[in-house]
């Protein structure tokens, strides 16, 4: 697929599949025995947290990348994966925090293991940019930021087992070695969820990507011209 | 406005309110960045034309 195709069918398919996901929450999954009405949250919250990881892990990929070939493109790469991370992962925070509140509630709990680990690696990849943006542009910021990134995706297991190494835990253990502990109606709109997450990551990722080429090349341009 | 806490309802909507409004304020951030780079390139298109006469 040619990129200038490949952008408006990434929306059309994010928007798609965010349309029918909502559908799904909202009309066909069935209301959770446990949890109730509130449990709809997790159909966002959860897949909006695996897309984080994946937006982090992508960073890390293209850092490493750029630490073998040295290639500018996979710097701005890991640098705008990282960004969506951090956005996917406030709003992690956030969806969380109200779905906290609505099923345990409080809004947040300094004792869950699983909670404060995704706080550290949120903050670990907020310093990032404070790293990054305190060094000129050039290779030894690209070189500081890729160690940076390849340093960060170490916390990303860690986040993810959390609540299974726990012992003591009040947060949802859905995943298991059983496999999903849910109908399939809701794996199913589980899934659908993921998918439109993620589709609306690659868009959010392209379109940010694309305007950090133009910017590149207009500054390459304006160098030209003066 | 009563004083009872928020049914669960206006939880879910809450949060589903959080992620809509965030992917919108991105794409206005969007808009504004392509509106900078659209006048930055009229610039230099113009200052182009002036230096070839």
């Amino acid at each position: 697929m040619t990129p200038r195709l490949k952008l408006p069918v990434l929306a059309a398919c994010s928007t798609g599949l965010l349309g029918l996901a909502l559908a799904l929450v909202f009309f066909y999954a069935p209301t959770d025995a446990d949890q109730g009405f509130s449990q709809r949250i997790f159909y966002f919250h959860v897949p909006i947290a695996l897309t984080s990881y994946a937006c982090f892990g992508w960073g890390a990929w293209k850092a490493l990348r750029y630490l073998r070939t040295r290639d500018e493109r996979a710097d701005t790469e890991s640098y705008v994966a990282i960004h969506q991370g951090v956005m996917f992962g406030a709003l992690t925070l956030v969806t969380g925090s109200i779905w906290a509140k609505a099923s345990w509630g409080v809004w947040w709990s300094w004792s869950e293991n699983q909670l404060v680990l995704f706080l550290v690696l949120f903050l670990f990849y907020c310093a990032y940019f404070m790293l990054r943006f305190s060094v000129e542009p050039g290779s030894a910021r690209a070189n500081m930021s890729a160690v940076y990134a390849l340093f960060g995706v170490v916390l990303i297991p860690v986040s993810f087992l959390a609540i299974r190494l726990s012992q003591k835990f009040i947060h949802p253990v859905v995943f298991n070695s059983h496999g999903p502990q849910m109908a399939g109606s809701q794996f199913l709109t589980f899934c659908v969820a993921l998918a439109a997450v993620l589709a609306l990551f690659a868009t959010l990722y392209q379109v940010e990507l694309a305007g950090k080429r133009i910017d590149a090349h207009l500054r390459e341009l304006r160098e030209l011209l003066t | 406005m009563s004083g009872s806490p928020p049914s669960e309802w206006q939880y879910v909507a809450g949060a589903y309110t959080v992620v809509f409004v965030t992917v919108l304020l991105w794409i206005a951030i969007v808009a504004a960045k392509l509106q900078r780079l659209q006048r930055q390139l009229a610039e230099l298109v113009e200052k182009a034309r002036v230096r070839d006469g």
